[in-house]
């Protein structure tokens, strides 16, 4: 188990945005967490990457309580994320914006950057031929000087990904990937988590609205209704399930 | 590490401004020496100022405070100390006032420590917390720092201020102390701490969601800034050779805040061309302020005109060029996009 999550609620004032929720996630799975919108999704992705604290209950990433540990500190820990709207650096170029991701890879102090010691110029080398192989891996290196703005939608998709991959994590955290996208993209998309959940040897969980994506990439899913959840198991069930299809299209038996 | 051309180009650029400060000691009138003096010192406070406003984008307003704090510390440092005994007419000094003394390069680091030192106790409530409340605790620090400077003769003579401070700050100084101060800079800029206070600029959640520290950041930021106008108020402090509290008000804090807005926010080659033409402009432009005469019409003198000069330079660049003249790019970054 990677992640486990026990018991937990989160209450906004009066609103329980999530009651009572428990799920465990095992190594090297693809978790889908699905649910009409408000469900809250994002809410439990606050949690674990600790945005937010929950009200009640634990979260324990590799047997570890991980609640009310700052966000910079979970990342170091081994979880990384992207945002649903994408939140990339908008005056920095592709490559700074994977950079980014390696801050805490380089290992050299304040000073020996003002000084330009050895050290420096070790590290910021060694982490641009890395974040070069990352946006090789994405097929986006011949962006790498751009402005990330400049990019189109999907490859601004992929640059918050490649950014997430560079904080080496081993939990993965998608909000929509697949948001925006057209098949092609889509399909192009699935491949690359594919291949990079082998290669590095990730455990991705993945918020998504795409049926049909979700459906062919995901191990387990979750469904979130009001903050409840109302199944786990496969997706091919899921889309059969009566409660996750009255959650989606309405309730029609007491119509 | 090899030498690309890139690194020519900076030292060139170094030797250039090094043989022009040499040039201007030797050959420009005091007059002209003076002006540049002051842009010297003033690049040294419009580059660091941009740091914690441009580069890590953390709204501040505390120039006048750590310059004001600079200033006293080096003037204290520098004037011998029987000179103290006869200056401090309403009470003699402290002890450790009188006594203490060091020559000029000690005197300006021991400033920027001491202003670093005050950034940092304030970073841990301010930073801990987001949004502007650094403005309002740092605009705060200008005033606190006037009313102790006031109401502590003991340490600072009071409102008469110093005087006769030895001085030192020629243009070699001042000179050589900007470009001291941008290559330290830029070489944060161009380093992981750059990056990520530009992270924090960008998006703070998006950063901390990166692993970065963003409480230090922020506060690396702060305190670099601190140090360089720590030691640019004590290199001012000897250029005047007299300092009052009453000298390093909000307005000074209000030109910089011009300065590195007309050379866009982020930009460290924007900050220094701010600074020449709003510190060189009002020199410049001081014949405005003076009786003239346009086509045989009489205008009289109006002390200020040239202040209105620079407001409509504002008005025109926040209509056309709402990111300053460099946006946040510098100088070099323009050659690369120019060869392409």
């Amino acid at each position: 188990m990677i992640l486990e999550v026990k018991n937990v609620t989160m209450k906004f004032g009066g609103v329980t945005a999530i009651d009572n929720l428990s799920f465990n996630i095992k190594t090297n799975e693809i978790f889908g967490l699905i649910g009409p919108n408000g469900a809250g999704k994002t809410t439990i992705f606050n949690i674990i990457t600790g945005n937010y604290t929950q009200t009640k209950g634990t979260v324990n990433f590799v047997h570890e309580p991980i609640s009310g540990v700052k966000p910079n500190v979970i990342v170091e820990k081994g979880i990384a994320r992207t945002f649903q709207n994408i939140r990339l650096f908008k005056s920095m170029s592709v490559i700074d914006n994977v950079l980014i991701g390696f801050h805490n890879s380089a290992k050299y102090t304040f000073l020996e950057s003002i000084l330009r010691l050895p050290r420096y110029f070790s590290n910021e080398k060694r982490l641009k031929i890395a974040a070069m192989e990352i946006l090789e891996r994405f097929g986006i290196a011949e962006f790498a000087n751009n402005k990330a703005t400049a990019l189109s939608y999907g490859n601004q998709r992929k640059v918050e990904i490649a950014r997430a991959l560079a904080t080496e994590p081993k939990l993965l955290l998608l909000d929509e990937p697949a948001a925006g996208m057209n098949p092609n993209e889509t399909q192009d998309l699935s491949n690359i988590i594919r291949n990079i959940k082998e290669e590095y040897g990730l455990t991705v969980l993945l918020i998504e609205h795409d049926m049909k994506f979700v459906n062919n990439m995901c191990d387990k899913v979750l469904v979130l209704d009001y903050g409840e959840e109302i199944f786990e198991g496969k997706p091919s069930d899921a889309i059969v399930d009566e409660k996750v299809i009255a959650a989606y299209l309405g309730d029609f038996t007491h119509a | 590490m090899l030498i690309e051309k890139k690194h020519f180009i900076q030292i060139f650029m170094i030797l250039a401004t090094v043989w022009f400060i040499w040039y201007a000691q030797n050959n420009f009138n005091a007059y002209t020496v003076s002006i540049l003096n002051n842009i010297a010192i003033f690049v040294i406070l419009a580059l660091s100022y941009n740091m914690i406003n441009g580069v890590a984008g953390q709204f501040s307003l505390e120039p006048n405070g750590f310059v004001a704090i600079g200033a006293y510390v080096t003037a204290l440092l520098l004037i011998p100390g029987d000179q103290k005994l006869s200056m401090f007419a309403l009470i003699p000094p402290a002890p450790f006032v009188q006594t203490m003394h060091a020559s000029f390069l000690p005197a300006l680091i021991l400033s920027g420590v001491v202003c670093v030192v005050v950034a940092f106790f304030l970073s841990v409530p301010v930073f801990r917390v987001r949004g502007d409340y650094l403005a309002i605790v740092t605009l705060g620090l200008g005033f606190i720092i006037r009313i102790i400077a006031i109401n502590n003769p003991k340490y600072t003579n009071g409102a008469m201020g110093l005087n006769d401070i030895p001085s030192n700050a020629n243009l070699y100084w001042s000179g050589f102390i900007a470009i001291v101060a941008l290559i330290v800079m830029l070489n944060i800029i161009y380093s992981k701490y750059g990056r990520a206070m530009k992270a924090v600029r960008d998006d703070e959640d998006a950063a901390s969601a990166m692993g970065v520290n963003t409480f230090w950041m922020k506060t690396y930021a702060f305190m670099t800034s601190a140090f360089f106008e720590g030691v640019g108020g004590g290199l001012m402090a000897s250029m005047l050779t007299t300092i009052s509290p009453n000298q390093f008000t909000f307005l000074l804090t209000f030109q910089l805040l011009i300065i590195i807005v007309l050379g866009g926010l982020g930009s460290m080659s924007g900050a220094i061309l701010g600074t020449i033409l709003v510190i060189g402009g009002s020199e410049w432009l001081r014949f405005l302020d003076q009786d003239m005469d346009i086509f045989g019409y009489h205008t009289g003198a109006h002390p200020g005109l040239r202040m209105v000069v620079f407001s409509i330079l504002l008005i025109v660049m926040m209509l056309f060029a709402r990111k300053g003249l460099f946006g946040d790019k510098e100088l070099m970054d323009i050659f690369k996009r120019a060869k392409k």
